[in-house]
């Protein structure tokens, strides 16, 4: 029996949004598991533009890591389907830069050969991917630290060190999946203040998967907050605070609507997933 | 503490139990307690060197164990971690021979001696040879372990950068796996050096293995316990190089 909620094939042509670098369109994931076929996103729709720093916020089991993957060229979609510039995704795609959840650095590199790491295998010539790598690895603060091995660094620069890796491959998006979940709750600030910089300097298209509304009222622009388990499109929050923006934002009344606004939309999702996963460890008990 | 006592603290200790345990020996031969004539005393070993340096021409017998451990141990490499990669590269004939592999591993090959001494005569190649074929399966093992070990997110990242599977192979797999490989090569070279001393004793042929036969014949114990000492030395030096060639194939550990 046909199902009404997946787009079917042949895909869709990509819908033309001129203010629009990176576009999610209908997206269905669906995984076979043992026992049943389970739906880990559902028809999700959203657009990034230009410049945009915009945060997919949900509660676990949501489906965020899959719409990341999706996004990232990782994991082809059931339906529907992601477009750079117009043009669909079917695998890795140049324009977007991957950091991951899961420390992703090379512990038998160097601190400047991790960053160097896309433009040598793009064949770039030891001195000018060194130079460039170089200023990479000035950008998120890690000067002195060049011939350092990741054993020798703690785990938040080890994470600026994947996203001086990802930086330095140039990409025109930079898609984060909850690069700062492993970290402690300053460092998590500290950090995100240092990617802001980042972003705000060089302009650049973000997209951060997090399940921290501190850190998404933060650092966005715009705010998707994701249903619980299918991950839906609930709603997008528009994040009005005043640019450049700090982690002393945090001190704000306006941060502490925003925080209450989105944590209204997800307490309910929060607590459906949490009494979901208590039934199943109740029934396999 | 400087950092030069830091590094060094772990040798002098190791060497100072060394000298504690041979002290010790050497009190329990002398009031009795073991006999000397099963445990010649360590002062007698430690005198015995010149003598068998000199007369029995350990050079040339050390020299000639350590290039069939190095043939075995150069052969173990180039055909075991080639295979492993095979096996790693190809599910089917993973599942088909993995376990005769393993079982190829905790097989007594050494029985298998004369068959070999049928094929390659009584030379140094039986030796070799011999030592490749017990080395070479923990070596196929622990590099398909490595491989398969291979954190997905670093192949994640990979992928991301859109890397050909050589690259991906060469920049990501291989370094990845490099600690797991060389617990394989340890192992594997373990079982080579034993069949390679093991086979020189039991066919009479060739370096400190033969030597150690004859001593043992002539009732030289002290002399014997001397060669294997050397034997022990031949060991130390290859673990040494491998420790040296990890160090530079896969540092920042």
């Amino acid at each position: 029996m046909s199902d009404p909620t997946v787009v079917p094939w042949p895909r869709p042509a990509p819908v033309a949004r001129p203010e629009t670098v990176l576009a999610v369109d209908d997206v269905v994931v669906r995984f076979q598991t043992r026992d049943a076929v389970v739906t880990a996103v559902d028809r999700m729709s959203f657009g990034v533009r230009p410049g945009e720093f915009i945060s997919v916020i949900g509660p676990s089991g949501c489906g965020k890591s899959t719409l990341f993957n999706v996004i990232g060229g990782l994991v082809t979609p059931t339906a529907g389907l992601v477009t750079v510039a117009g043009e669909p995704i079917r695998g890795p795609h140049p324009a977007i830069g991957m950091v991951f959840q899961e420390e992703s650095t090379f512990p038998w590199r160097t601190v400047l050969d991790n960053v160097a790491f896309p433009l040598e295998v793009r064949g770039v010539p030891r001195r000018v991917r060194n130079e460039k790598a170089r200023d990479v690895v000035a950008m998120v603060g890690l000067t002195g630290f060049e011939e350092h091995y990741p054993s020798e660094l703690s785990g938040g620069m080890r994470q600026r060190v994947s996203i001086g890796r990802t930086l330095a491959s140039e990409p025109k998006i930079l898609l984060m999946d909850e690069p700062f979940a492993s970290l402690d709750e300053q460092t998590r600030l500290l950090l995100g203040d240092k990617v802001l910089q980042i972003q705000q300097t060089l302009r650049q298209t973000t997209l951060l998967i997090t399940h921290s509304i501190t850190e998404a009222v933060q650092l966005s622009d715009r705010v998707v907050v994701m249903s619980y388990r299918p991950g839906r499109l609930k709603r997008i929050v528009d994040i009005d605070l005043p640019h450049p923006r700090t982690s002393e934002v945090v001190t704000s009344e306006a941060f502490g609507h925003y925080v209450a606004e989105i944590w209204g939309d997800l307490r309910d999702e929060a607590s459906r997933g949490m009494a979901e996963a208590e039934a199943q460890r109740g029934g396999t008990r | 503490m400087s950092r030069t006592g830091v590094d060094r603290g772990p040798a002098l200790t190791g060497a100072a139990t060394l000298v504690g345990l041979f002290v010790l020996l050497e009190l329990a031969i002398r009031v009795g307690l073991v006999d000397r004539y099963v445990v010649p005393p360590p002062s007698e070993v430690i005198t015995s060197f010149g003598r068998i340096v000199t007369e029995e021409n350990i050079p040339q017998r050390f020299a000639q164990t350590a290039l069939e451990g190095l043939g075995a141990g150069v052969l173990i490499t180039i055909v075991g971690v080639p295979l492993g990669v095979l096996l790693y590269r190809r599910m089917v004939l993973r599942a088909a021979v993995q376990s005769w592999v393993a079982a190829l591993a905790a097989a007594p090959l050494v029985l298998a001696y004369p068959l070999f001494l049928v094929i390659f005569g009584r030379s140094a190649w039986t030796i070799v040879m011999m030592g490749f074929v017990s080395g070479v399966a923990p070596v196929i093992l622990k590099t398909l372990e490595g491989l398969t070990a291979t954190r997905r997110v670093l192949i994640d990242v990979g992928r991301s950068l859109k890397l050909t599977p050589m690259q991906q192979f060469r920049l990501v797999l291989l370094p990845a796996a490099v600690p797991t490989i060389f617990v394989g090569l340890r192992l594997g070279l373990i079982f080579a050096l034993i069949n390679v001393v093991g086979l020189e004793f039991l066919i009479n042929f060739g370096g400190l293995g033969q030597l150690i036969n004859e001593l043992a014949e002539r009732y030289d114990l002290p002399g014997t316990y001397a060669a294997i000492a050397f034997v022990v030395l031949v060991s130390v030096l290859f673990f040494a190089g491998l420790e040296r060639t990890e160090r530079w194939l896969r540092p920042g550990r």
